[in-house]
């Protein structure tokens, strides 16, 4: 545990900024209604309310805490952990699409980089299209994808799932190409010498050596899955879902609210990489090679 | 004991590249035996790699041709006619040296039991006993030359192409590996092409000694060795030894040329 010092230390200089940040804002919020009321306040008294506004420019790390704890511990304290005003009930709802579209996206950019490295047509032809579909905007095609595939009937969890996998599938192809292509020419030529057909090179050989390039990949699909699921949620005026939160959140200024979807956003995305990270360290201590 | 296995009559092989056509090799015509320890010596350049590729089907001669087991040589690579030993080890980091002795095993298809007992057989011939369970990281770099060196000899194949299997070696271990190699060589009587650029090695382990000269490939000179099959490595001492090594540097300087 020897980086726990430097790592508190970072912990405690990101909360002090964040409560000077709070005062800093909501400072004006407090004198605005403090003139009204016809008061004088110290500047302790400042302090102290811009703690506990209600609708601050930006809620100070205890408000935070305090709403994400009655959204989620208090509910299961409750039994209603699945209540439609359970941060968990939202949670699921962008966990499952985000889920969904990574292991779609990965599936798609396996099989995408399979043909890139097999066919030199294959080669020629999909990856510029590969990297011009990343260069459009992400907000600006999620609309339309929904819209779409509602025309042909689909709605509900599959459409977000297809815009995290637009996004996740990316990083996949892109390492998984690297990785299928980095056995050297010795390997290649070794596994000829025997005569190996290309299925035993690509399951003995490709695949294998591909793994230290595909975790890394997975990390940042994974990541970019959860994105596009809360993206999805945004343009469609869903209403459950981490995106939801966000959106009803900013209608009604309740800033609280917003921060507490995107703290939880934030500690999914955390959750999602490091079980990748515990899976990479398995399967790499496995195969001797970590 | 004469009969021919790898023939080559006017092979030449000539890389098209941006600056030209390379003769990597040019109307070389050679026979090597069943049961010989041919070398091929040489400055880089002079196509020594080039033709035992060529050999074991990995490069595509131009012209001229060339016979594996009286059959060409991509039909002798798919009878399983040689094992090829590359000058880097080669094992794959996530088998242990049992898995990558018996990898060229599965892709062949042959049957578990029988597998077993070649890698029993492989790692007793290269002196790597108790060795199957660890993994290549946790052998030194000659131990992993000779699991490499196992790993071709685990289908049986009558011939042992070697690319400069020892050339990342540092010298003591190569002459533990070269000793053993000849010692394996006896007791296998397979017929060894093995490709050196050290003069000391070529002479001590070949009956055949093929100089080769760059710009275009081609064969300056074959020395038929006169030392006896039995050579401890004390032999490099000899007189006999030392006149032989001696042709194999005139024939090397000759050929070079002064560039």
């Amino acid at each position: 545990m020897k980086n726990l010092g430097p790592i508190l230390t970072v912990v405690t200089a990101i909360f002090v900024l964040w409560y000077a940040g709070a005062v800093a804002l909501n400072a004006s919020w407090a004198y605005d209604k403090a003139k009204r009321a016809n008061v004088e306040i110290t500047f302790s008294e400042m302090v102290a309310d811009t703690m506990q506004q209600k609708k601050p420019k930006l809620p100070a790390p205890h408000q935070v805490g305090k709403e994400i704890w009655k959204t989620t511990g208090e509910m299961v304290a409750k039994g209603r952990a699945f209540s439609k005003r359970s941060l968990i009930y939202h949670s699921w709802i962008t966990l499952s699409a985000t889920l969904l579209g990574f292991a779609m996206g990965t599936a798609l950019g396996v099989s995408l980089s399979v043909g890139i490295v097999y066919n030199r047509t294959m080669d020629m032809s999909v990856m510029p299209w590969v990297i011009a579909s990343q260069t459009i905007p992400i907000l600006a095609i999620a609309p339309m994808i929904i819209v779409v595939l509602n025309a042909i009937g689909i709605s509900g969890l599959l459409p977000k799932a297809v815009i995290s996998m637009y996004l996740s599938f990316f990083p996949v192809v892109v390492g998984m190409v690297k990785g299928l292509r980095s056995p050297d020419h010795m390997m290649v030529d070794q596994m000829k010498t025997w005569s190996a057909t290309k299925g035993q090179e690509f399951w003995k050989l490709r695949l294998p050596s591909s793994m230290p390039f595909l975790f890394p990949s997975l990390k940042v699909a994974m990541a970019a899955s959860l994105v596009g699921a809360i993206v999805g949620e945004l343009p469609t005026g869903a209403v459950a879902g981490l995106g939801a939160r966000l959106l009803a959140g900013s209608y009604y200024g309740q800033t609280i609210q917003i921060w507490s979807a995107l703290i939880t956003a934030a500690a999914l995305a955390a959750a999602l990489v490091a079980i990748i990270g515990v899976i990479q360290k398995v399967v790499l201590k496995r195969m001797g090679m970590a | 004991m004469n009969d021919t296995v790898i023939s080559a009559k006017n092979l030449s092989l000539t890389f098209e590249t941006n600056d030209g056509p390379v003769h990597a090799l040019k109307d070389i015509n050679l026979d090597i035996n069943k049961g010989d320890f041919v070398s091929f010596i040489g400055p880089s350049g002079c196509g020594k790699t080039t033709f035992l590729r060529c050999m074991a089907d990995l490069e595509q001669p131009t012209a001229g041709e060339i016979t594996v087991n009286g059959v060409s040589p991509a039909e002798a690579r798919k009878a399983r006619a040689y094992g090829y030993v590359f000058q880097h080890a080669g094992l794959y980091p996530w088998r242990t040296i049992g898995g990558n002795i018996r990898l060229p095993l599965e892709i062949m298809g042959v049957d578990k039991a029988a597998q077993d007992k070649s890698v029993k057989e492989v790692l007793e011939l290269v002196h790597l006993e108790g060795f199957e369970k660890k993994y290549p990281w946790q052998l030194s770099g000659g131990m992993q030359q000779r699991a490499s060196i196992a790993r071709a000899l685990a289908f049986q194949a009558d011939i042992l192409l070697m690319d400069e299997p020892f050339g990342a070696l540092d010298e003591i271990v190569r002459d533990h590996l070269n000793e053993q190699l000849l010692e394996l060589w006896a007791r296998t009587n397979k017929t060894i092409g093995f490709v050196t650029h050290s003069i000391p090695e070529a002479v001590y382990l070949s009956t055949k000694i093929v100089v080769m000269s760059p710009r275009p490939g081609r064969i300056h000179d074959v020395i038929e060795s006169t030392l006896p099959k039995e050579r401890p490595l004390d032999i490099r001492d000899s007189p006999e030894f030392i006149e032989i090594a001696h042709r194999v540097r005139d024939g090397l300087r000759a050929g070079h040329g002064d560039d």
